[in-house]
C-alpha cells in the first residue's frame, strides 16, 4: 500500500470527537447503526453484566445456585473444572496431563518464533509427543500406568488436534503435489481419495471407524479407541488440507518452476525449495482456516463416545446434583476453545505479515 | 499411550485382520474365561445419563447401571473395582456388545423383541420405566387424556416422539409439538412456558422435576402410561453361561432385599439360619459352583453395592436428587414388578 509522505494533521489525529464522528457517524445510515447498537448494548448488557457478575453464585452448592434470583452459577465450574479438563483421569494423576499440555504448548508457542525454525525444532515435535503421551500413559519411571480409556478433556482435545493435524498436514501435501503430479495413475488415486473423504461429512467418518471396523474385526481383536478416532481425523483433515495446498500451488507461475528445472534442480528439489515455501505462504489464512476448523471438529468424537472437552463437560452436567447448569458449562468450555483459536488465528496474521514482506511493495 | 505404540498396535491389528481373514477361525473361548484371564469386566454405559451413569466430580463413575456393572464384576472377579467403563453413544452400544467390545451392556437399554433377536440377550429389567406427560399444576389437568390440542415439548430422534404420535392418534386427540433435539434447551422451553406438557421417560420427567424445574412442586405427572420401558443389562447372544451368571447376581440382589440382607448387615447374615439365606450367600449348597463361580459370589456382589434396594435409593431414589419412588421398582411384596426367581 502507497503511503503518503507526511503524517495526518495533529488535530485529525488526536481529537475523540473527530474519530467518533468519522468512525461512528460519517453517513446517516452509518448513524443509524451506531444508535441502534447503542440501543441494543443499552438494553441488554446491564442484563448480561448482572447474570455474569453481579448476581452470580461464585461458591455453595446447587441448591444456593437454584434460589430466586441467581444469576450465573459459577460454583458449578469451580466443582467441576477438573473434571471437565480432565475427563475420567484419575484425580491424583491430574498433574501428568497439565505437565504434558504444557509441554505441547510450550513447544507450539516455541515453533511460532521464525527464528527458531530449523531442522533442531523439527526433530524436537516427534520426542515432545512421545514425551507427553509417555506421561499420560505411565508405565515408565515408577508412573502409575493411566491407559488411554481414562483420558478425556482438554488433553484429549489437544492431543487429538496437534497428533492429527501433525501429521494430516505432511499428508494433505503430499495428496495436493499428487493430485497435481504429472503421473496419470497417481494423480487419479490422489483425486479419488481427496474427493471420497470429501464427500462424507467426518460424523460418518469417526462412525465407521467406531461401529463398522470393529464389526470385521474377529472378536477378541479390539483396536484402542482412541487411535480408530485419531486415524479418521487424520484422514479427514488431510483431504482438506489437500485441498487448501494445492490452492497454493497452482498460485505459483509456471515460470517459477521452468525456471528451477533449468537450473537443473530435480522434482523434490524443486518442490522443497521454490515450489512448497511460496504456495504455503500464500495459503496461510485458510490453512488455518482449516486449523481452527479441525479443532473445533474434534469436538465430534463426543458421538463415539469419547470425553473430550466439550463431551466431559456434557458429561459433568448428567451428575444428578448440579443438572441444568448448561449456561455456565458451555460458557467455560467456549472460552477455553476461543483461548486456543484466537490465538492461532493472531498468530495467522503475524505469520501472513512477515512472509509476505516480499510480495508487498 | 505413545505413538510407537499405536503405530505397532495398528501394525499388529492389520497383521492379524489378514491373517483371521485368510484362516477365518474365530477363538473358542467363554466370555467367563475371557473376562478373568483379562482380570477386568468390560462394561459399557452411557456417556452421561443422571442417576443411572454419570461420573463424579472426581471423574468416577456413579448410577444404577453403573452399580450393576460392579454387582457382576465383584461376583465374577472378587473385586467391584475391576471394571472398565467403556461410554457408549446410542447408536454404538449394540454393535460394541456384539463385536466383542464390551462383555455386558448396562447403558438403560429399552428391552423390545427386536433387540432381542438381533443377536442380543437381555436380563432381568434393572428398572422399569415407561413414558408419560408433566404438566404445570395450574393448567388443572389432571388426566392425558384432557390434552387435547395441547403444544407438547419432545426430543427429537427418540421413540419417545413415536410414543407420542401413536398414542394421539389411538385416543383421537390432537397435539402441537415442539420438538428440540438438545434435552437442555428443550427444558429450557418447557419450564418458560412454551408447552403446556413435557412427555418423555418417567424416571427422567421425574429428575428433571426435582433437578432443574424453579419450582418443583409446580409441577405434576400424569397418570397414563402410554409405553413400557423396561430397561435392562444385555449381553451377546451364544454364551448361556455367561447370561446365567449375569442375570442371577442381579436375582441375589433382589433376592437380598427381600430377604433384608443389606451391605452392611451382610456378614452377620452368613449366621442367619433360614435355609434360602444361606443358600444365598453360600453357606449351605453349591449356587455360585453351578453358575461356574464360587459359593461366595452373591456375598461379595451384595458387600460391593449392597442390595437393589439400596442400589436404588442412593443412585435414584430417596437418597439422591432425583428422589424418584420405587413405583413399579418396587418388591412384589410390595405390588412391585420386582421378582427373583427362588435361589435353590
Amino acid at each position: 500500500m502507497d503511503r503518503p509522505a507526511l503524517p495526518p494533521p495533529a488535530a485529525l489525529r488526536s481529537s475523540p470527537l473527530h474519530w467518533v464522528r468519522r468512525n461512528l457517524f460519517s453517513t446517516w445510515y452509518n448513524s443509524l447503526l451506531t444508535l441502534l447498537i447503542l440501543a441494543a448494548a443499552w438494553t441488554l448488557v446491564p442484563g448480561l453484566a448482572a447474570w455474569l457478575v453481579g448476581h452470580a453464585v461464585w461458591s455453595g452448592d446447587a441448591a444456593a445456585c437454584r434460589a430466586e434470583g441467581a444469576g450465573a452459577c459459577w460454583a458449578f465450574v469451580a466443582e467441576k473444572w477438573r473434571f471437565s479438563l480432565f475427563g475420567t483421569y484419575p484425580v491424583e494423576q491430574h498433574w501428568r496431563p497439565t505437565l504434558a499440555m504444557l509441554l505441547v504448548v510450550g513447544l507450539l508457542l516455541g515453533s511460532a518464533d521464525r527464528r527458531l525454525w530449523g531442522r533442531p525444532l523439527l526433530l524436537l515435535w516427534p520426542v515432545v509427543l512421545l514425551l507427553a503421551g509417555l506421561l499420560m500413559q505411565g508405565g515408565v519411571l515408577g508412573l502409575e500406568t493411566v491407559p488411554t480409556y481414562l483420558w478425556g478433556g482438554l488433553p484429549l482435545t489437544l492431543g487429538l488436534s496437534v497428533v492429527g493435524l501433525g501429521l494430516a498436514f505432511p499428508l494433505g501435501v503430499l495428496l495436493a503435489l499428487g493430485r497435481t503430479s504429472a503421473m496419470p495413475v497417481f494423480r487419479a488415486l490422489c483425486t479419488v481419495y481427496i474427493e471420497l473423504v470429501r464427500g462424507v461429512p467426518l460424523i460418518s467418518i469417526l462412525f465407521m471407524a467406531s461401529v463398522m471396523i470393529p464389526l470385521f474385526l474377529p472378536q477378541d481383536v479390539t483396536v484402542d479407541k482412541l487411535l480408530r478416532a485419531q486415524i479418521g481425523l487424520v484422514l479427514f483433515a488431510a483431504a482438506y488440507l489437500a485441498e487448501v495446498v494445492r490452492g497454493g500451488l497452482q498460485a505459483i507461475p509456471k515460470g517459477q518452476v521452468e525456471a528451477a528445472s533449468a537450473l537443473g534442480l530435480s522434482y523434490w528439489q524443486r518442490t522443497r525449495m521454490i515450489v512448497l515455501p511460496q504456495a504455503l505462504a500464500l495459503v496461510i489464512p485458510p490453512l488455518v482456516n482449516t486449523f481452527i476448523g479441525f479443532f473445533k471438529d474434534t469436538s465430534l468424537v463426543v458421538i463415539i463416545g469419547l470425553l473430550d472437552l466439550l463431551g466431559a463437560a456434557k458429561s459433568a452436567l448428567t451428575d444428578p446434583a448440579w443438572r441444568g447448569f448448561y449456561r455456565e458449562a458451555y460458557l467455560f468450555v467456549a472460552v477455553i476453545y476461543f483461548i486456543f483459536c484466537y490465538a492461532l488465528s493472531r498468530y495467522s496474521r503475524h505469520l501472513e505479515a512477515q512472509l509476505s514482506k516480499g510480495r508487498r511493495r | 499411550m505413545t505413538l510407537r505404540h499405536w503405530a505397532r498396535r495398528a501394525g499388529v491389528c492389520l497383521f492379524l485382520l489378514t491373517t483371521a481373514g485368510l484362516s477365518g477361525t474365530a477363538s473358542a473361548a467363554t466370555t467367563l474365561d475371557t473376562v478373568k484371564g483379562r482380570g477386568q469386566l468390560l462394561c459399557g454405559v452411557n456417556t452421561g445419563l443422571a442417576g443411572f451413569s454419570n461420573p463424579d466430580s472426581q471423574g468416577k463413575w456413579t448410577g444404577l447401571d453403573v452399580d450393576v456393572c460392579k454387582a457382576v464384576a465383584a461376583a465374577v472377579l472378587g473385586d467391584a473395582n475391576k471394571v472398565r467403563y467403556v461410554p457408549l453413544t446410542a447408536q454404538q452400544r449394540l454393535t460394541a456388545l456384539q463385536s466383542g467390545e464390551i462383555d455386558i451392556l448396562s447403558r438403560n437399554t429399552t428391552w423390545t423383541l427386536t433387540r432381542d433377536a438381533q443377536g442380543l440377550n437381555f436380563l432381568p429389567p434393572v428398572y422399569y420405566d415407561g413414558q408419560g406427560f408433566m404438566v404445570n399444576k395450574a393448567l388443572g389437568v389432571t388426566s392425558a387424556k384432557q390434552l387435547d390440542g395441547a403444544t407438547i415439548c419432545v426430543q427429537t430422534g427418540t421413540t419417545t416422539e413415536l410414543n407420542l404420535a401413536d398414542w394421539f392418534r389411538a385416543n383421537n386427540l390432537k397435539f402441537k409439538g415442539v420438538v428440540i433435539e438438545q434435552l437442555d434447551e428443550l427444558l429450557a422451553a418447557f419450564f418458560a412456558g412454551r408447552c403446556d406438557a413435557f412427555t418423555s421417560d418417567e424416571s427422567q420427567m421425574a429428575g428433571v422435576r426435582a433437578s432443574v424445574a424453579p419450582k418443583p412442586d409446580d409441577y405434576v405427572i400424569l397418570p397414563e402410561r402410554i409405553s413400557k420401558e423396561p430397561l435392562a443389562p444385555v449381553v451377546r447372544h451364544g454364551d448361556d453361561q455367561w447370561k446365567d451368571i449375569a442375570t442371577w447376581t442381579l436375582y441375589a440382589l433382589l433376592e437380598a432385599e427381600e430377604r433384608g440382607i443389606t451391605a452392611a448387615n451382610v456378614d452377620q447374615q452368613t449366621k442367619n439360619t433360614d435355609p434360602n439365606v444361606q443358600r444365598l450367600l453360600g453357606v449351605t449348597g453349591d449356587m455360585g459352583k453351578m453358575l461356574g463361580l464360587d459359593n461366595q459370589w452373591a456375598l461379595r456382589a451384595i458387600k460391593a453395592v449392597g442390595n437393589y434396594g439400596e442400589m436404588f435409593e442412593r443412585n435414584v431414589g430417596k437418597g439422591s436428587p432425583l428422589k424418584l419412588e420405587r413405583g413399579l421398582n418396587a418388591q412384589w411384596t410390595n405390588g412391585g414388578l420386582m421378582y427373583a426367581p427362588p435361589i435353590r
